[in-house]
């Protein structure tokens, strides 16, 4: 079994896979990767699972040793936004598979604004322990991962054993028109990198909104504010008076209980105005979606993202389709905007379908 | 009108069988989480109960927005027609509790806000079984129903920065226990030491689960 050491560990360098949705009946966050995708392709060119384990890192990357090897070292990919990846001091671009020898030191260097992953070659990616059926870090519930937190310098993580012929898989690169449109090597343009429009599903509070506010919803720009994190994504709309909170009268969506409006008053601030616009309505706390873009009382859009609550008490009023969630997840906060276009379920899901096939079928 | 069903996203579907807090729609809430627990489809990942909804996620690479929303219309009508009786039973959980003290500061304002002693506060919080409606917020944190509403009593006007674990409170009409140590404007007027989550061997281990039923014991 080969291992890997954490030299410099980075900024909130995690274990995440695909997510953990059967902790959420129990409080737990699902988390996962922010960017799906990203993880999948690295998991794809180093012949993993597309949801294996792999590490996954923001701000500043991190640098491993590999060691322990039973073979001569092991294969990796990097796949995101905002960083380089060199190997044992040689430059190898994201989106491409490379062989690290053992000894050798992995860096990944933060070149700007983005969320990176670097996949590993074995069965199960990085191999910690499954916990309800995923290996992903839950930070709020200090489990999973790595010891339940991020990775620290000396930490040492194991890897599964790696088949034989991993070594052949080296130099592999992602087809062009498989790398999403917010990466530089993709040749994409500024616009589509930071300024991207995104699908949605409308709902499944849609009714709740007048058709004015969900007209808006779906035509106006919304800037990405500084208050971008694994929990949320808050938005504004560019102008204060085009927000969402003109809810429909007689509709039923107020928040009245939740135990979150004392822990944080300051962001409730607007409740009572909404309260007093919809009198005697409320919105009872529920289970929400990765993706699911709540409407809280000022009007101003918060998309929740991987460590979300697992449940919440704003009216929602669409939910960013998977193929669209990596192209929010790295576009830059304080700097990107986004557009929302309505699509169906069923446009949602074939786009997803195909993306995914394209990825499993690399083999 | 309900139950109603409605896409979240292109992997989930909400489930709504009501509008209300109701004790009666959330037992059939959990009784169709834990029927699709039971029966899981391939591409089935997870049932979250809500108040009075169930979101049911998904993945859409095995299982399409029809073929999920068919299978959970189904198992829907099979919960709501179930009787009463036939329903699972819910697991009831003792929940020992040291009453005022330095960790129950706000047990004197309960009782006073009340016009009642505290033993009379601590007599009526006892004497119920508190439905456990979903687990949210936090991990393992339980949103209990059905407090007695002559011990309602007001948030504090600022929160406390931080409130430990197994804080038993009391806002509104609401009564709670803080699963893990966070900041709450709720009034305490109790402790209890059970850890409602907790790690075990880097096992997440939640004391609760959606559809349990809590009695608090006072402790000596």
């Amino acid at each position: 079994m080969s291992s890997l050491t954490v030299i410099d560990p980075g900024f909130l360098t995690t274990v995440q896979d695909l997510g953990r949705p059967r902790g959420e009946p129990l409080g737990l966050p699902a988390g996962g990767a922010m960017d799906r995708l990203a993880l999948m392709a690295a998991n794809a060119l180093v012949g993993n699972s597309l949801g294996a384990a792999a590490l996954e890192f923001a701000l500043a990357g991190p640098s491993l040793r590999v060691g322990d090897c039973e073979t001569s070292g092991a294969l990796l990919a990097a796949a995101g936004r905002g960083f380089a990846l060199e190997v044992g001091g040689r430059s190898v671009p994201l989106w491409m598979a490379a062989w690290a020898r053992c000894g050798e030191t992995v860096t990944l260097r933060s070149t700007g604004h983005g969320w990176g992953y670097l996949a590993i070659a074995g069965p199960d990616g990085i191999d910690v322990p499954e916990i309800l059926g995923s290996r992903s870090t839950c930070l709020r519930g200090k489990f999973g991962g790595f010891q339940g937190r991020p990775l620290q310098a000396g930490d040492t993580l194991p890897l599964a054993s790696a088949p034989a012929e991993s070594y052949e898989l080296a130099g592999r690169e992602l087809p062009d028109d498989l790398i999403p449109a917010y990466s530089d090597p993709g040749g994409a343009s500024g616009v589509l990198r930071d300024h991207p429009v995104l699908d949605v599903i409308l709902g499944p509070q849609d009714s709740a909104f007048t058709p004015g506010a969900v007209q808006t919803f779906l035509s106006a720009e919304y800037a990405l504010t500084p208050a971008c994190d694994r929990m949320g994504y808050r938005l504004r709309g560019p102008v204060e008076t085009q927000n969402l909170a003109s809810l429909r009268p007689g509709g039923s969506e107020v928040e009245t209980q939740d135990v979150a409006s004392q822990a944080h008053p300051e962001k409730y601030v607007g409740a009572r105005n909404l309260a007093s616009l919809r009198p005697g309505g409320e919105l009872l706390s529920e289970g929400v979606a990765f993706g699911a873009v709540q409407v809280p009382p000022d009007g101003q859009p918060i998309v929740l993202m991987a460590d979300r609550q697992t449940t919440g008490g704003y009216p929602k009023i669409a939910t960013v389709t998977s193929a669209s969630l990596p192209l929010l997840a790295q576009c830059p906060a304080g700097e990107g905007t986004v557009r929302f276009r309505a699509v169906s379920v069923e446009e949602a899901q074939a786009q997803w379908r195909a993306l995914v096939h394209s990825l499993e079928s690399l083999g | 009108m309900f139950p109603a069903f409605a896409p979240c996203g292109d992997s989930a579907i909400l489930v709504a069988l009501g509008e209300r807090i109701d004790p009666a729609f959330n037992r059939r809430v959990h009784a169709l989480a834990r029927r699709l627990e039971d029966s899981p489809r391939l591409g089935f990942l997870a049932a979250v109960p809500g108040y009075a909804t169930l979101i049911v996620h998904y993945d859409p690479l095995l299982l399409d927005y029809a073929a999920a929303l068919e299978w959970a219309q189904q198992q829907t009508r099979l919960a709501l027609d179930a009787a009463d009786e036939t329903l699972p039973a819910a697991r009831r959980v003792e929940v020992p509790v040291i009453y005022g003290g330095e960790r129950g500061p706000d047990l004197d304002f309960v009782a006073q806000h009340a016009g009642l002693t505290p033993a009379e506060v601590v007599r009526r919080h006892t004497a119920r079984d508190y439905p456990v409606y979903l687990i949210g917020f936090a991990p393992g944190f339980p949103y209990l129903g059905g407090m007695d509403e002559s011990i309602a009593a007001p948030r504090l006007p600022a929160p406390r920065l931080s409130v430990p674990a197994g804080s038993v409170g009391i806002a509104g009409a609401q009564t709670g226990i803080y699963s893990v140590d966070s900041p709450g404007g709720w009034r305490l007027i109790g402790w209890t030491p059970l850890r409602l989550f907790e790690v075990v061997d880097g096992q997440p281990v939640s004391l609760l689960a959606p559809g349990d039923l809590v009695r608090f014991v006072a402790q000596p």
